[in-house]
């Protein structure tokens, strides 16, 4: 046994964990966090990803003492204080999911995307999210929905704001 | 006080989904997340060998492993684990096959369940099963459906053969044309200068369904009722199913479809894994939980498509078609699922399509081979057809020189036609097929299209420019019970709806139809919401719990709305009916003197009204009520449809192809579907596109590939590709509204018609930009290498196969070889 030492969605935590614990089952099965799921064996699909020290991996393929002394973010930690993320607020607006399970991991993938490209253009949103596989949506809609969350998320940018207050362009 | 909705229809809303929440902030339910006190884990040990005779399977080992509290073989089971049927056999007479959950004595393709490992934790079972020592005496597994059809080596020694059935449809044998049947038509063309015949070999390439959720199975045996939960698109079905072929009680089982993570028709089975599951909690008397890993889902759910079709039409000079035939091979796998038969015979009513044919015949011949089982896949018998009419109908413009959209306007009904009966027998409703296309040719600007083509083709630009087409039509909303009983299906197909008016105002609607990602909370809230006049929020959608939702037939086959839609608005309505009586009682007015609208019924003429909702309440109390009236509102409805409904619509593609690498790349993708009348156009959007990119991977990226021994090789994600947001463009999707006739919703489902029809337009695109360097035919997918050999042979030279061991797993979107599919086997 190996111990972890980790703050998941701002929780410490410290475990016992076998050597060969995935970060994801360890999230699922120790903490149930199963907001974040498995989709793949290959880590192709991205439905497990998470934010690591604030940035974003597959955690299927982090073993979970590969964490130890870090900070997790899993989908259930995004939301503060009782409000959605943006990126989480224009999935939903754009219709940007149907089945939701590949939607864990295209919000966390998308999130730290926006953060390295906080403008981009279609296809480098495609291209930012090409290794979480989604199956029923075509991706056109989570397209419109990171580039919704690009426009939120501006400086100057509130959606709470009224109009008439300038909200920015 | 409860709030009264707003005025204005909520029906056309695009309403931003209500079970969003959840999904977006991963509350999630889904069948994994369960855990049970004292749950133990199921492994399942599956034959590395497609074909052969069990001699041992040793589990002494794995027995002694750490955490392992069981080991199973077939041997252990086989008394009580029955065989999964077949609900739609086609050839009723015929004894099937049995199709065990796990192998007693012979295994018939690999990825059949041979042992079953239960321990402490999922991790320590799967320790367990690489100590299951599994030996079997391989036979030659029978791979190929010509080699089947032989008979030289037989999978089913019962059967006798590896053929299970031909399916004969012949319109002059089947009354819906007369005069010549379609054989004697195509006979007499070919040996007529006024006439032209094209007759061509297309390979449907075996699909798998790949629902982003993996399987997972939860069984509870320690209550009074044994709940089973899991990844299903049909709790209902699997129930009884699983009573008839367990010898259980049904009332003592109950089923729970919770969060379900897509299906495709992938979840539209009773599986080996639920059945075994169920028995190892039983004999164990503890939980148990079986989930797959990706690779076990690719290797062991059943697969889509497989198919060889020969296609002929024959036409006048002038181009009027004078008779269409199918004559196709559809592999099976190695035994029967839920609708494995029926899946490619679900297309002969529906092959004449959109046009108007003098004769019509199709032939459809079942054959086992030693594959994983094929059953429903997205489209499930229609994207086959549909991709050989209108694949066919490009072959004869070519050979007539015609353009593509002119030959099959000249051809199809007319919008002033309907009703019509096509050569298959189905009653097409309504349609507008003028309509979709003049829109969708404005959208595409077809002529400008047209002439970008032909100056690339001048200026021997390398890459060439192809336009696709496909004007489909489709049958949905499955389907009506007399007729399903009249092709020997074991189940009918009508819908049910409850609906529970509560005393504080809510609502609850309870759906047989099970939705997997649909939007049913949503577009059922928004169809109740305009029926009782209550708002949206108000609205609770409940279903796939056979406890809370006890009667259904599930949902698949684009069915949720009309059959299920139709059910709910029925339903609703028989509410209002009760409901009038109180409201009439309440104000001391004639019901013939109220009118309903807005949730509020008012005494014409007056001020005076109530509301459903204070209807509720008065009823719940019961204290003023009419005599002689039961103190309920609730109510049910079960909506058997008289038809199906036929959506359609017409979809162009612009291709191009590097005529020097063969790269194809889908640069604009136009559809225009008509799908009736819409209850939430952002939920029908989203549906079309997600059945565009799995119809467009069909033609361009996926494709199970076996070895010669019978190894699915493309079994993980890194060589099954289906496509990621960079291999998609953005479509433009528009909608023409011709109502269905065939229910009150006007409505005709929409959850196929993006997969159903666009395989087609992509392939008649790519073969349209380098037709004129001499191609004539690329198999799909047309990945790059098959493009760039297709062109290299209408040169005239030689290619050479790309070797074995340059093939590299984890290379991504095509690379497979196609010609050497079995890559680097391990």
């Amino acid at each position: 046994m190996a111990q972890v030492r980790v703050t998941v969605d701002g929780v410490n935590y410290a475990d016992d964990v076998e050597p060969r614990t995935l970060l994801v089952y360890y999230l699922r099965e120790r903490l149930g966090k199963t907001g974040t799921v498995v989709g793949c064996d290959t880590s192709n699909c991205g439905a497990c990803t998470v934010h690591l020290n604030g940035r974003s991996v597959k955690s299927c393929s982090v073993l979970a003492v590969q964490a130890d002394g870090g900070e997790v973010t899993t989908i259930e930690g995004v939301a503060r204080d009782g409000n959605l993320h943006p990126v989480q607020e224009a999935f939903n607006e754009h219709h940007a999911l149907q089945c939701g399970f590949c939607t864990p991991g295209m919000i966390m993938q998308a999130i730290d995307f926006l953060g390295d490209n906080p403008d981009p253009t279609e296809e480098e949103v495609r291209e930012g999210i090409e290794g979480n596989l989604c199956r029923c949506t075509g991706y056109q809609n989570i397209v419109r929905a990171v580039q919704g969350a690009a426009q939120k998320m501006k400086p100057g940018a509130h959606a709470e704001t009224p109009a008439t207050a300038g909200v920015g362009q | 006080m409860t709030a009264v909705a707003e005025p204005g229809l909520e029906v056309g809303k695009a309403r931003v989904r209500k079970e969003d929440a959840r999904l977006i902030t991963g509350r999630t339910r889904w069948t994994d997340n369960i855990v049970l006190n004292g749950m133990l884990h199921i492994a399942m040990v599956r034959s590395p060998v497609a074909h052969g005779t069990i001699a041992e399977i040793d589990v002494t080992a794995a027995k002694e492993m750490p955490g392992v509290v069981a080991v199973f073989t077939g041997a252990d089971l086989d008394a009580e684990q029955g065989g999964i049927p077949c609900a739609w056999p086609i050839n009723g007479e015929a004894e099937q096959p049995r199709h065990v959950s796990i192998a007693v004595d012979k295994v018939n393709f690999a990825g059949e369940i041979v042992a079953i490992v239960v321990a402490r934790s999922a991790a320590e079972a799967k320790d367990a099963v690489d100590a299951v020592e599994v030996d079997i005496d391989a036979i030659d597994p029978v791979l190929d459906m010509d080699d089947a059809l032989t008979d030289a080596n037989v999978i089913h020694a019962g059967l006798g053969t590896n053929k299970w059935v031909t399916f004969p449809f012949d319109s002059v044998g089947a009354g819906t044309t007369s005069g010549q049947t379609a054989d004697e038509v195509i006979a007499a063309a070919e040996n007529d200068p006024d006439s032209v015949v094209v007759k061509r070999t297309w390979r449907q390439q075996r699909l798998i369904p790949a629902f982003m959720e993996p399987r997972s199975v939860v069984v509870d045996p320690t209550g009074e009722q044994l709940t089973v939960w899991s990844a299903t698109q049909v709790p209902h079905v699997l129930r009884t199913m699983m009573s008839m072929v367990l010898g259980l009680q049904e009332h003592k089982l109950r089923v729970i479809a919770p969060d379900v993570g897509g299906g495709f028709g992938g979840k539209l089975q009773l599986t080996p894994e639920e059945i075994l599951t169920l028995l190892v909690a039983r004999k164990l008397s503890r939980p148990a939980k079986w989930t797959e890993t990706r690779s076990e889902s690719l290797v062991s759910a059943h697969h889509g498509r497989d198919q060889i079709q020969t296609v002929t039409l024959a036409a006048k000079k002038d181009g009027s078609f004078t008779a269409l035939k199918f004559d196709v091979k559809a592999d099976m796998g190695a035994y029967f699922g839920l609708f494995t038969a029926a899946i490619p015979v679900f297309g002969a009513f529906i092959g004449p399509a959109i046009y108007k044919l003098p004769a019509y015949a199709a032939v459809f011949t079942d054959v086992f081979t030693n594959k994983t089982p094929t059953d429903a896949y997205r489209g499930a018998g229609r994207p086959e057809v549909t991709f050989a009419v209108e694949r066919i109908v490009d072959e004869m413009a070519v050979e007539l020189g015609r353009d593509p959209i002119e030959l099959r306007e000249q051809n199809w009904i007319k919008h002033d036609e309907f009703p019509f009966t096509n050569a298959g027998g189905l009653t097409y409703d309504s349609g507008n097929y003028e309509a979709a296309t003049e829109k969708a040719l404005a959208l595409f600007d077809y002529a400008g299209v047209r002439r970008e083509q032909q100056e690339r083709r001048e200026s021997g630009d390398p890459v060439q420019l192809g336009i696709g087409i496909s004007t489909f039509t489709e049958m949905c909303g499955l389907a009506p019970s007399r007729l399903l009983g009249a092709l020997g299906a074991g189940a009918g197909g009508w819908e049910h709806a409850a609906i529970r008016m509560l005393p504080t105002g809510g609502v609850e609607v309870v759906t047989g139809s099970s939705a997997h990602g649909q939007g049913h909370e949503t577009a059922w809230s928004q169809i109740v919401a305009d029926q009782l006049g209550v708002p949206f929020e108000d609205i609770e959608v409940l279903h796939g719990d056979t406890q809370v939702s006890p009667k259904g037939m599930d949902t698949y086959g684009s069915r949720s709305l009309p059959v299920g839609g139709t059910a709910v608005v029925k339903c609703a309505q028989r509410v209002v009916e009760k409901a009038k009586k109180v409201a009439a009682h309440l104000l001391e007015a004639s019901e013939d003197d109220l009118e309903f609208t807005s949730g509020r019924f008012g005494v014409k003429g007056t001020d005076k009204g109530v509301t459903i909702q204070e209807v509720a309440l008065a009823t719940f109390t019961s204290h003023n009520f009419p005599e002689g009236v039961e103190p309920s509102l609730d109510s049910e409805y079960t909506f058997d449809p008289e038809n199906f409904s036929f959506p359609h619509g017409t979809h162009l593609a612009a291709i191009e192809v590097d005529t020097e690498t063969g790269r194809v790349h889908l640069r604009k993708y136009v559809c225009v579907d008509d799908v009736g009348s819409v209850v939430n156009p952002l939920i029908v959007e989203g549906q079309l596109h997600g059945g565009l990119a799995q119809g467009i991977a069909q033609a361009l990226f996926e494709e199970a590939n076996y070895d010669e021994q019978g190894t699915l090789v493309n079994g993980t994600f890194v060589d099954y590709t289906i496509p990621s947001a960079a291999d998609l463009p953005s479509f433009t999707t528009d909608r023409t509204e011709t109502p269905a006739t065939s229910n009150p919703l006007g409505v005709k489902g929409v959850g196929e018609a993006g997969t159903i029809a666009s395989t087609p337009a992509i392939v008649n695109g790519v073969l349209d930009a380098v037709r004129h360097l001499g191609v004539t035919q690329i198999e799909m997918p047309t990945t790059s290498q098959r493009v760039w050999r297709a062109i290299q042979d209408a040169k005239g030279r030689a290619t050479e196969e790309t070797p074995v061991d340059t093939h590299s797993p984890g290379a991504g979107l095509g690379s497979i070889d196609p010609n050497n599919p079995q890559g680097e086997v391990q």
